[in-house]
């Protein structure tokens, strides 16, 4: 393992390369060279990281920590006992981010190169991601909080370049990406304080910051405290000090097993225990901030006026998952402080209720998915903050699948819309305007369409016509997202749910209790947006000429869609709380749904047979869809209540992959058994709200006037102007944070620094003083004493010279007579002692 | 037979008398040729009086440094006389008392 590990520096080396030779070479570049480069790199990158993923498997799951060469000692003061090596850790947790970072990656660097075709900074935009990518490996493979602050902070970086990445679009679109570029880094700051005392407190307790050292093997069997630590414990006292044996997990083990602890800050002290809430509370902030949690979150919306892949990547699949990552890299803390952990089980239920709310009353396609994004890392943090370690980590992955695929597939949904736009004017008008296709940088340049807006869902509508590929790999997503069996989604979020069952039910935990009747509420709502979206965008007629104009993107948008469309269907794979038996079935299952589609929907059939069917043949789809929808939902729960119900078919022998494979990287990790009622009733929520949806949206998915049904109905329009007005989040900042720090800040700029300081304080005392003391110093004291004295001296000078200059005759006798009397003078002394003898 | 041979206090008296000629020749003459001409013949009261104690002595090395006096001499008489001649092309006279340029 130790040979196949030293590999890991490559993955982050690899896409820095990329960025390297993009940076300096992009601009002699074609742009098909680019995206191989920048794709290329992070396809090696994943290719590392699943060779390793093997080598791993192969050899016991042996976590192991590797020096890159030439970076080993990073940060060494030998005089204030700091040592922070540069190391990267290879465990079974790291590994599980590389793959999901890197294949994600992967996919969307291939996206891109489509979508972003003909911008005028397609180099930049590839190094940017490609640095991204760099970063987010850094931050998930760094052996130590400061390495994943490194990251953590270079993440943000480039999401901040990234989202302002059109900042010269005209009409003052520039401004508005800027400004949420702006704001995305502002807010993170926020969070980065909480998570850099985090890390302070984490060094004066600890005296380190690894997670391990390097010869610490972590094996954690069932029991997390089992004889491996125990033994590290007693090697820990024989040695001196101790704190610089172990790293901070094995030395929080190692205090909470002794009990008793007392950190000493100096002036005061505090309980271990104590600090361990402090830490992790602090930790909380920072993951608030990049994991888009309340109160912490207003940036991910905004985020979204970056391009539609940097959404995918960036924004829904990776860099926003650091936070679940953090805590479920700290287990070993948030596990020993349950106050924290329920603390961060609220807010993630909270958040995952009050975006998913928001996301109903969303008329931008990109809009939803963000709420939609905020909602599922609330599922996501409130998983981690129950224990549920592996559940966390679960629809970490199974998220970044379906929700990057849905991103896509709004990508490719605005640019077909961009292009129908395009298309129709072209034809409608017979100026002759000259507008490049594809170019995004000049989009808003067209001088006939700034009031068309290509991401408002209420100019779309009956695109799965147009798009059939992107509409079926969309519709997939969003059966996982709803949460419908056997999609992947269901299976993490179902993780999720029994997660909170357990902690409410057998725990006794108040906030089981909770999350788990929240996450229903918000599971419902997800699949009553969703449904609302492929209603509003894919089904019905098309509302604009745009819509009825949209092509289906190239092959280089479609591949990635399917690509992941794949991996949404298949990925719930990784964790079925199933036995074989259960899991063939599954199979069978699978294939027949596969069938059933292609036989069913006309957008799947027109993809794999080819042949296209006239469009005006029917006006609607509508009827066709119920009943797929339907049928579809009653054939799955059929079948996989007869999995769930008889018993043989759940054999003894788990298959829960992934939680037998994070166990050992993760402590505190525990697998969980299907609750079948449990998955009934979350499936049923989630059709429920589909169905609502469906209901609701029927027969035509707007009301008069462009308005939303529920918000014609006199019933439901407070609740979704609500809504719609995003509950009032950034004016209520505005109103409490923004506006008393801007009369603050303006306050002390013109009373404090420019009357006082400058006007009073600089005048009078600087000024003036400064004034009197030149004077001073100029007239009585240089041109006074200074100067007269040496005027003196050279008059006096000048006097002696005067009378010396008569020695001078000009005769030449005189120098003749001084001569010879020198020398008379000089024999005569010579002489003198010969003279006296 | 023995050369006559004369003592050594009379070259001595005589190479002083003539030292006295020199110097009072340097300091009360106005002619630049005459003062010139008495610094020869101080040259030549300092040789008499080298050659004088040569010979008292047996050494030759007084004899040989009186060479290089007349060696040295006859190249400052060269110098010299360029120089008086210069002075007279730019003053169309050789009196030392109109050259007191250098007068404080």
């Amino acid at each position: 393992m130790e040979v196949i590990a030293s590999f890991v520096p490559l993955v982050v080396i690899l896409p820095f390369v990329g960025a390297l030779i993009n940076l300096f070479l992009g601009r002699y570049m074609s742009e098909k060279l680019i995206g191989a480069v920048a794709t290329t790199a992070a396809g090696l990158a994943f290719a590392i990281a699943a060779v390793m993923t093997i080598g791993i498997t192969a050899h016991g799951y042996e976590a192991t920590v590797v020096n890159p060469p030439l970076l080993d000692s990073w940060l060494y003061i030998p005089s204030a006992a700091i040592d922070i090596p540069w190391q990267m850790r290879v465990d079974t947790l790291s590994l599980t981010m590389m793959l999901v970072v890197t294949g994600v990656g992967t996919l969307i660097h291939l996206y891109a190169i489509g979508y972003m075709h003909g911008d005028s900074r397609f180099a930049r935009f590839f190094v940017y991601l490609n640095l991204f990518l760099a970063f987010m490996l850094i931050l998930v493979t760094g052996n130590n909080f400061l390495m994943m602050f490194v990251g953590w902070e270079g993440v943000g970086l480039c999401s901040f370049l990234l989202i302002g990445f059109w900042f010269d679009k005209k009409h003052g679109e520039g401004w508005k990406n800027s400004n949420a570029a702006r704001k995305a880094f502002i807010v993170n700051r926020v969070g980065d304080f909480g998570l850099l005392m985090a890390i302070f407190l984490i060094f004066w307790t600890f005296g380190t910051l690894d997670y391990y050292k390097p010869n610490e093997v972590l094996h954690l069997e069932g029991e997390p405290h089992s004889a491996a630590v125990d033994t590290l414990i007693r090697a820990g006292e024989g040695g001196h000090g101790g704190s610089s044996q172990k790293g901070v997990f094995a030395q929080t083990e190692a205090w909470l097993a002794e009990g008793g602890h007392i950190v000493s800050f100096g002036v005061f002290e505090l309980p271990f225990e104590t600090v361990i809430t402090l830490i992790t509370l602090f930790m909380l902030i920072g993951v608030t901030g990049k994991s888009a949690q309340i109160p912490l979150f207003v940036w991910l919306p905004d985020a979204m006026a970056g391009p539609t892949p940097v959404s995918a990547l960036i924004h829904a699949a990776t860099m926003v998952t650091a936070g679940v990552y953090l805590i479920t890299r700290t287990s070993v803390l948030y596990h020993a402080a349950p106050l924290s952990s329920a603390i961060v089980t609220i807010i993630g239920i909270a958040t995952a209720l009050m975006a998913g709310f928001i996301a109903l009353g969303q008329w931008d396609i990109k809009k939803v998915l963000a709420y939609s994004t905020v909602s599922q890392l609330g599922f996501m943090v409130a998983a981690v903050g129950l224990g549920g370690y592996a559940a966390g980590m679960f629809h970490l992955i199974t998220h970044a699948f379906f929700k990057a695929l849905l991103f896509l597939g709004s990508g490719s949904v605005i640019h077909a819309m961009e292009h129908g736009h395009h298309h129709a004017h072209a034809h409608g008008h017979a100026e002759g305007d000259s507008h490049g296709h594809d170019d995004h940088g000049e989009q808003a340049d067209h001088g006939h369409d700034e009031a068309f807006d290509p991401q408002d869902m209420r100019n779309m509508g009956g695109l799965a016509r147009r798009m059939p590929i992107t509409f079926v790999t969309y519709l997939i997503g969003t059966l996982a997202l709803a949460g419908i069996f056997p999609l992947a989604g269901f299976w993490s979020k179902d993780e999720i749910l029994g997660k909170a069952f357990n902690a409410g039910f057998n725990d006794g935990k108040i906030e089981g209790f909770l999350a788990l009747g929240v996450l229903m509420v918000a599971a419902g709502f997800t699949a009553f947006y969703m449904w609302r979206q492929i209603k509003l965008v894919f089904l019905g007629v098309p509302r604009t000429e745009a819509a009825a104009a949209a092509p289906e993107s190239s092959p280089s948008m479609t591949i990635p869609l399917l690509v992941l469309a794949a991996l949404t269907i298949f990925g719930g794979a990784l964790n079925v709380p199933l036995g074989v038996s259960g899991v063939l079935v599954l199979g069978v299952l699978f294939i027949m749904a596969g069938f059933w589609l292609l036989w069913a929907l006309p957008g799947v059939r027109l993809f794999f047979i080819g042949r296209a069917e006239p469009v005006t043949s029917q006006p609607t789809v509508n009827p066709i869809f119920r009943l797929i929808v339907l049928a579809s939902s009653a054939a799955f729960i059929l079948s996989g209540a007869a999995i769930m119900f008889v018993p043989s078919l759940g054999a003894s022998y788990q298959l829960e992959v992934l939680v037998l494979w994070l166990e050992h990287s993760v402590p505190y990790t525990k697998g969980l058994t299907l609750n079948p009622i449990l998955a009934i009733v979350a499936l049923s929520v989630g059709i429920a709200g589909i169905l609502l949806a469906q209901r609701v949206y029927s027969p035509s998915a707007l009301a008069e006037g462009n308005q939303d049904i529920l918000e014609a109905q006199p019933s439901t329009r407070a609740a979704f102007r609500l809504s719609n007005a995003k509950l009032y989040w950034d004016e209520t900042y505005g109103r409490f944070i923004e506006q008393p720090y801007n009369r603050a800040a303006a306050w002390l700029a013109n009373k404090l620094d420019w009357e006082f300081w400058h006007d009073r304080f600089h005048h009078t005392v600087f000024r003036d003083f400064y004034k009197r003391a030149a004077d001073f110093i100029a007239t009585p004291v240089d041109r006074g004493a200074i100067d007269q004295g040496f005027l003196r001296i050279a008059r006096g000078v000048a006097q002696i010279a005067a009378r010396l200059r008569g020695v001078q005759t000009g005769y030449v006798r005189t120098y003749v007579f001084t001569m010879l009397f020198g020398v008379v003078l000089v024999m005569l002394i010579l002489l003198l002692p010969l003279l006296r003898q | 037979m023995q050369p006559p041979t004369v003592a050594t206090e009379y070259f001595v008296v005589l190479s002083a008398v003539l030292f006295i000629m020199g110097v009072l020749g340097v300091l009360v003459r106005r002619n630049a040729i005459m003062i010139f001409m008495s610094v020869e013949l101080m040259l030549n009261a300092a040789n008499l009086a080298l050659v004088a104690f040569a010979r008292q002595w047996g050494n030759a090395g007084g004899q040989l440094t009186v060479f290089f006096v007349i060696t040295i001499a006859a190249a400052e008489v060269a110098v010299g006389l360029a120089l008086i001649v210069a002075i007279f092309r730019t003053k169309k006279s050789i009196d030392i008392d109109e050259l007191n340029a250098m007068q404080g």
